[in-house]
């Protein structure tokens, strides 16, 4: 399955090009056009095969790259110093293997056993500076013969079916939304479809800003996975969004509100597909789509998400139904974008 | 090229950021000989271009960034007794300015000191508090009245303080970041005259970094190069401060890695340092960092980008301090560097 493949591969921002690899090699057959810019987005267009002579360009955007680690330090004794690329608890942090580097060398987050740890001691979050990776090297000397500053690390997780057609694993968030991407390019549909594979987005979307630049298209659909809160202990923000509940529109968040026509267009693609769908009940966090909606004279966008639970985690859950119900409403959105002939303002 | 007169010339000089245009003539009678010209846009970033070899589809464009604004203060208030109250203009420790001599520049240039209650008068409770901007006042010297006539709420304030030359050919005063930078960019330029690029140098000082990297976003965007460096200031090694989030002042160059960077600048500023045997230290940033190459890299449909620092100590004070011997080599790594840049390098840039 692309989505397990895409999701065990390591891809923190910034060091995007094993998934960037993997992406291309799985689209080359269906698409017109591949190029990378310099940011290193990869970007294909795929024209329709017949139909409307002028039909809308269509951004279809998702992010490849996951929130991870960045070596910033090698300790005399061969421990790896770090810093947290994108936001991740660092509670979620201790105790948990990680692969580093284009190597995949192994490693641990290591801790003091609990043995060692002063009452009060145990009461404390650990800062990051107080973490470290040990690659078991033996000194300063040895583990730079393994790993270099820059180098990144990622959450090694592999992906685990899970009760009722779930899957867990790490970096769903957004290689879901990938596969989704992936999945729409691999069908006939009766738009010009620009599909954009950004980095950076979970440093401040930045691959998107200089995509929706180059590209400049008529609107744009962002593929996202955002939080489902479905679960104990997350009183005032229940639920977001709920597993099982198929994708989640977004009316607004931090960096965007959404276009009327295109929520509408979505709304009335699920309703005559009967495709369930739910609305995001969250304010709060951004995605690509605030930065293109910006692009130049602006773009009209929209943003459809596949809930997630336990986000930025090494540990994350998705239901294969929301998943597909994902591609689906995409799909189908645009079929309806064709039909309407774009967003005629 | 004597970098230290370039350095007490350019530093003692004042152009706090959005008030850059006094800089102006300093800048640009260093810049003038080593450039085929220079020209100013819009937000005043000066540009100072050095034509290299390449002509017709085989042109590039390599922009280098250092900016030229500091951080400085601003009247908000005058008040009963001659007393000005001030806010800031970029990020300050409100710790370093009890007792510091500024400029207020009004109709004319008056000096001021940041007032201080003598320790006979303040209790040992108030001592143990941190001071807080709001509660700092400058002293004139002139009677509300006249005061009145000199300055008005708005006028910019900026630090006073003269270069001092320590041991070890380091230097410190204030706004080194980044006018180091300028001058780093100055002798870049001195040491291209005897070397051959094909890249045609678009050395720009920029304006309003502290506030938000503005100078560098718009002149990115109007330059629209094939790929840029940015040179800025980083933390310098101090007591109390992890090694790993410092570099060592004197100890070369500092090349700065992680995604606000494109990996085959790194990699070509590395293979340069190494043949050139110029010794380098290397910065980590996990994201984009706080400086010209956080906007450079994202303008227009995204520009190649890499940073080189100079290990500085004490940023956003009035003594701040850095190694001439840094500036130097900084200066010479990118001069060897940009002669290396070709059309086939350029072109690699999108293949990843």
């Amino acid at each position: 399955m692309l989505l397990k493949t895409l999701a065990e591969l390591p891809g923190v921002s910034g060091d995007e090009k094993r998934v960037r690899e993997a992406i291309k090699k799985e689209v080359q057959p269906y698409v017109d056009e591949l190029k990378t810019d310099c940011m290193g987005n990869l970007i294909v267009n795929k024209r329709p095969r017949k139909g409307k002579k002028r039909s809308p360009k269509v951004m279809l955007a998702a992010h490849m790259d996951e929130v991870g680690l960045i070596i910033n330090g090698i300790e005399k004794s061969g421990h790896l110093r770090f810093l947290k690329v994108g936001d991740i608890d660092n509670r979620v942090l201790i105790s948990k293997p990680v692969i580093i580097g284009v190597e995949n060398i192994p490693g641990v987050i290591g801790v003091k056993a609990v043995h060692l740890q002063k009452p009060d001691e145990r009461k404390k979050t650990l800062k990051t500076n107080q973490l470290y990776i040990d690659i078991g090297a033996k000194g300063k000397e040895e583990a730079e013969k393994m790993v270099s500053l820059g180098d990144y690390a990622a959450f090694d997780t592999k992906v685990k079916e899970m009760g009722e057609r779930c899957l867990c694993g790490k970096a769903f968030d957004n290689r879901a939304g990938c596969a989704v991407l992936v999945e729409l390019l691999k069908r006939e549909l009766p738009v010009e479809l620009c599909a954009v594979f950004t980095v950076q987005e979970e440093i401040g979307s930045r691959g998107a800003i200089t995509a929706a630049y180059t590209l400049d298209p008529d609107l744009a659909l962002i593929i996202e996975t955002t939080s489902a809160a479905d679960f104990p202990e997350t009183k005032g923000i229940k639920p977001v969004t709920n597993l099982g509940d198929g994708p989640a529109l977004t009316l607004m968040d931090q960096s965007f509100i959404s276009d009327g026509k295109i929520l509408a267009a979505l709304r009335a693609a699920a309703e005559d597909n009967e495709i369930k769908y739910q609305y995001r009940r969250f304010t709060s966090g951004a995605t690509d789509a605030g930065n293109i909606s910006l692009s130049k004279e602006g773009i009209p966008a929209g943003v459809v998400s596949i809930p997630c639970r336990y986000l930025h985690s090494p540990a994350s859950v998705i239901k294969l139904d929301d998943f597909y119900a994902t591609i689906g409403l995409s799909e189908a959105f645009l079929h309806k974008v064709s039909e309407m002939g774009g967003l005629n303002r | 090229m004597d970098v230290i007169s370039l350095l007490r010339e350019l530093t003692e000089a004042q152009g706090v950021s959005g008030q850059e245009d006094s800089l102006r003539p300093t800048a640009e009678k260093f810049f003038r000989p080593l450039c085929d010209e220079i020209k100013y846009d819009k937000l005043g970033n000066l540009i100072a271009l050095k034509k290299g070899t390449a002509e017709g589809k085989e042109h590039i464009k390599i922009m280098l960034a250092a900016h030229m604004d500091e951080i400085g203060l601003v009247v908000t208030k005058i008040e009963e007794g001659g007393f000005l109250r001030f806010s800031t203009i970029g990020g300050f420790d409100a710790r370093t300015l009890p007792g510091q001599k500024v400029i207020i520049h009004g109709r004319k240039d008056i000096t001021g000191v940041i007032g201080s209650k003598s320790p006979h008068i303040t209790e040992e409770k108030e001592r143990k508090k941190a001071v807080e901007i709001d509660k700092l006042f400058i002293d004139t010297g002139y009677a509300q009245s006249e005061l009145l006539e000199i300055v008005k709420v708005g006028d910019i304030i900026s630090i006073e303080r003269s270069i001092y030359e320590l041991a070890n050919g380091c230097v410190s005063g204030k706004a080194l970041d980044d006018r180091a930078g300028v001058v780093a960019l100055m002798y870049c330029l001195h040491k291209l005259q005897s070397l051959h690029h094909v890249p045609d140098v678009y050395a720009v000082a920029t304006v309003q970094e502290e506030v938000g990297v503005r100078g560098a976003a718009v002149s990115a965007y109007n330059i629209a190069p094939d790929l840029s460096i940015a040179i800025d200031v980083c933390h310098g090694n101090l007591p109390g401060v992890s090694e790993f989030e410092t570099q060592e002042i004197g100890a070369g160059p500092v090349i700065g890695l992680g995604p606000n960077f494109h990996p085959s600048i790194i990699a070509r500023l590395k293979e340069v340092a190494k043949r050139a045997r110029i010794p380098v230290q290397f910065d980590v940033s996990a994201g984009p960092t706080g400086t010209d190459a956080r906007a450079i890299q994202i303008a227009r449909g995204g520009i190649p980008t890499g940073l080189l620092s100079l290990p500085l100590r004490y940023m956003h004070t009035s003594v701040e301090l850095l190694s001439c011997e840094d500036l130097k080599l900084t200066a010479e790594l990118l001069a060897v560097f940009i002669s290396t840049i070709d059309r086939v390098f350029v072109e690699g840039l999108t293949c990843f």
